[in-house]
This record gives C-alpha cells, structure tokens and sequence, in this order.
C-alpha cells in the first residue's frame, strides 16, 4: 500500500495537505473523512447566534487579519519572503473558511486580496477551485435534522462562549 | 552583540526556551521581560515584538519569535545532539506531530489558571467558577490524550528518546502543577515521563528555572507580587476573556 490521505475538504489543515500533495504531484491515495456535514453552526441548527458572539467573533478574525498583514505580509510576496511557503498554505486555507460563511473578508483587505491571487496562480487556480468547492458550497447545505442537532448541542454551547 | 533571549520564567514557551539553551551550554545575554509588570507592552518591546509575546530570540539583526522555531533554530545553529530534533524523517515528523497537536490541545488550556488564580484577582477581574470547571475539563481530556496517544509505554513522548517535544510538554505541565493542579497524582505512568524528564535534564537546572512560577502563589498570598500597571490591564483582560 502507498501513501493514503486521510482528509475531509472541510477542514482547513486537510485542504493544506491536499494542496501541497497535488501541486507537487505527491502519489496518493485519498482516503475521504466526513466529520460534520457543514460548519455553517447558525443555519446548520436553525438557530441564530447571539449578536454580541457574532460581533466579538469578527472583531477578533479582523484584529488577526490586521497582525497577519503587518507582522507576516508586509511588503513581501509571500508570508515568509518572495516564494510561496507552506505557511502560505496553511494561511490561505484557514482564511477561505470564513470567506465560505459569507464573510467578504478579502474585499476591504487589496493587500491580502493581491497575496491571495498570488497563492492561487502559485498552486494553479483550477487546483485552488477544487479543493475549495466542498466548502465553498457549505453555505448551500440544508439544516441539520433533529437527532443531529441534539448531538451537536453540546459543542456548539463551548464554541459560542 | 552575542545571542539574546527574552523571555518572562512565568511563561511555560519561556522556560523550554531558557533550560535548552542552558542545557547545551549555548551563550545568550538574557532579557527578562515581566508579563506581570506588563513589560511585554512597552514602547521599547514593540521594537522587538510587535506582537506583545515573549520568547523572543534576536541573533545579531535577526528575530525570531514563535518558541518552536526558536529551539529549532538553536539546535540547528548551534548543531545540539541529535536527540533533540532528530535528523531521522520520520522521528523528525513525530517530534512535529506533537507539536502540532500541543499548539492546538495544550498551548492556551493549560496556561489559563495563571490567569484565574493570580492575574484576575490582581487586577481585580472576574471569572465565573464555570470556566474554571471548564479548564479543568478539557486539561483532564487533553491529559488523557497526551498519555494514550503520544506516551503510551514509550519512555518519552515520540520514542524511546527525549526530543524538543518532552521539554515543551513538561513547561506546560509545570504551569497548573505551580498553580495548585497536581495532574501528575494518580496519573502513574505521566509522572514517571516527568522523573526521566527532569532526571535527564537535570535537577539543579529545572529547580532554577521553575523556581519563579512554583512560588507565584505564595507570593501572591504574601501580596508581594508585582501590581500590573492600568496600560497592561486592557490586554490582561482581553486574554481573561478569551478564556472559554
């Protein structure tokens, strides 16, 4: 048996490793994990999150994108000099999660929004777009059933705090 | 201008930091930065920090910080034995493997009690008890994984041999321990990592470097402890927020 990956595009890191693998042409078996069907929490469970959640939740997501424009970025190409890392990886796949709950977040940034570009023709667009698909669709998922909700609830009570 | 470290022996990143520099003999000028007298956000730490954090490396115009990179830069600058940060792939990938794993179920969790116990109520912040149950909690299911997961009947946390992963393992340990959690009583085969641990790093060296951190509390009883300034109150009460 050679490589296997197990990954669910869903998740951040898996999209990193999808990624890289594929853009080096790495072998590999995929071995696809689904963990949750969908991390869109509010519409998921029909029900709404707190204001004061939501709002502390993207005031913290901007204050991050600011550090990562000022302290990683700067005026380089890339997060950690002219070429691509896998810190760019790693960066742009966690960045592509809110942006599939709606949050526009590139749109007010050019700065990111041109090192984004850059990643994306870095790894080839066409491959970007695939491994992003599943959770760019995440939005478009029905709400959970009932069983699904219940078992979910307990989570969601620590995420939200 | 040799090595230079910052660092602040109440942080758990700090002292990994300080006992592997100590440990292999590597040369530094050492900088302490006092988190509790908010040292961290001072005008002239921003130059070497923007982010507010310590450990801080600066070799000659370079810094780094990020205490991972930092050990990894000195083991490999300063070319430590190959135990530390194995040259093996795959031993090398455990070591990464853990800590991985540490930055996302240790880092964060088993720091929070510095900041129930003594940081809140000097500077007079509340926590409700349910976030302290909480803690408790998730470092019990974190501890659960640590032994089963990455010890098992190894003797140390990637292999028969200590690595980068032990030290950081054990500064974060140390920090609820210092704070009044012995995680290591009933948990046999976790203490027993500790003793071989601490055994091969050294009694002496472990003693000097968890010295501040074990009498935070007694001296937080004695209120001899310094009073953060009202400037650092904001960021300590940001991080006390944050706490789920």
């Amino acid at each position: 048996m050679g490589l296997e990956l197990y990954l669910d595009l869903m998740s951040q890191p898996c999209r990193a490793v999808y990624i890289f693998a594929k853009t080096n042409g790495i072998p590999f078996e995929l071995r696809t994990v689904e963990l949750l069907k969908g991390m869109m929490f509010p519409v998921f469970l029909g029900e709404p999150v707190p204001p004061e959640t939501l709002a502390a939740t993207l005031a913290e997501l901007d204050r991050c994108l600011q550090l990562l424009e000022d302290k990683f970025l700067r005026n380089q190409a890339f997060l950690t000099g002219s070429h691509i890392s896998v810190a760019d990886l790693v960066a742009i796949t966690e960045l592509m999660h809110p942006v599939s709950a709606g949050c526009q977040i590139f749109e007010s940034r050019p700065k990111l929004a041109a090192w984004r570009q850059r990643v994306e023709a870095a790894v080839g667009k066409d491959l970007f777009q695939e491994a992003h698909a599943v959770v760019l669709k995440a939005k478009d998922l029905p709400p959970a059933d009932h069983a699904m909700r219940e078992k979910m609830r307990p989570l969601m009570q620590v995420l939200l705090k | 201008m040799g090595l230079e470290l910052y660092l602040d022996l109440l942080s758990q990143p700090s002292r990994a930091v300080y006992i592997f520099a100590k440990k292999n003999g590597i040369p530094f000028e050492l900088r302490t930065v006092e988190v509790l007298k908010g040292q961290h956000l001072s005008k002239e730490f921003f130059q070497v920090n923007s982010l507010h954090r310590v450990p801080v490396l600066k070799d000659g115009d370079f810094i780094l910080t990020e205490s991972v990179a930092i050990l990894i830069y000195l083991s490999i600058k300063y070319q430590t034995a190959d135990y530390w940060y194995p040259p093996d792939l795959q031993a090398r990938a455990r070591v990464h493997e853990y800590l991985g794993w540490h930055a996302d179920c240790i880092r964060g969790t088993f720091g929070v009690s510095l900041w129930t116990r003594v940081v809140a109520p000097l500077i007079g912040a509340q926590v409700p008890e349910e976030k302290v149950k909480r803690n408790r909690a998730i470092m019990d299911q974190a501890l659960q994984q640590l032994e089963d997961k990455f010890l098992g009947d190894r003797a140390f946390l990637t292999g028969q041999q200590l690595t980068l992963a032990d030290l950081m393992a054990l500064e974060e340990l140390m920090q609820p321990v210092a704070l009044g959690y012995d995680l290591f009583e009933g948990r046999p085969r976790l203490a027993a990592w500790r003793g071989r641990v601490e055994a091969f790093l050294g009694a002496e060296l472990c003693q000097e470097a968890h010295s501040p951190i074990l009498s935070i509390l007694e001296q937080a009883a004695k209120k001899t402890l310094p009073v953060p300034p009202p400037e650092a109150y904001p960021n300590m009460l940001l991080r006390i927020a944050k706490i789920p």
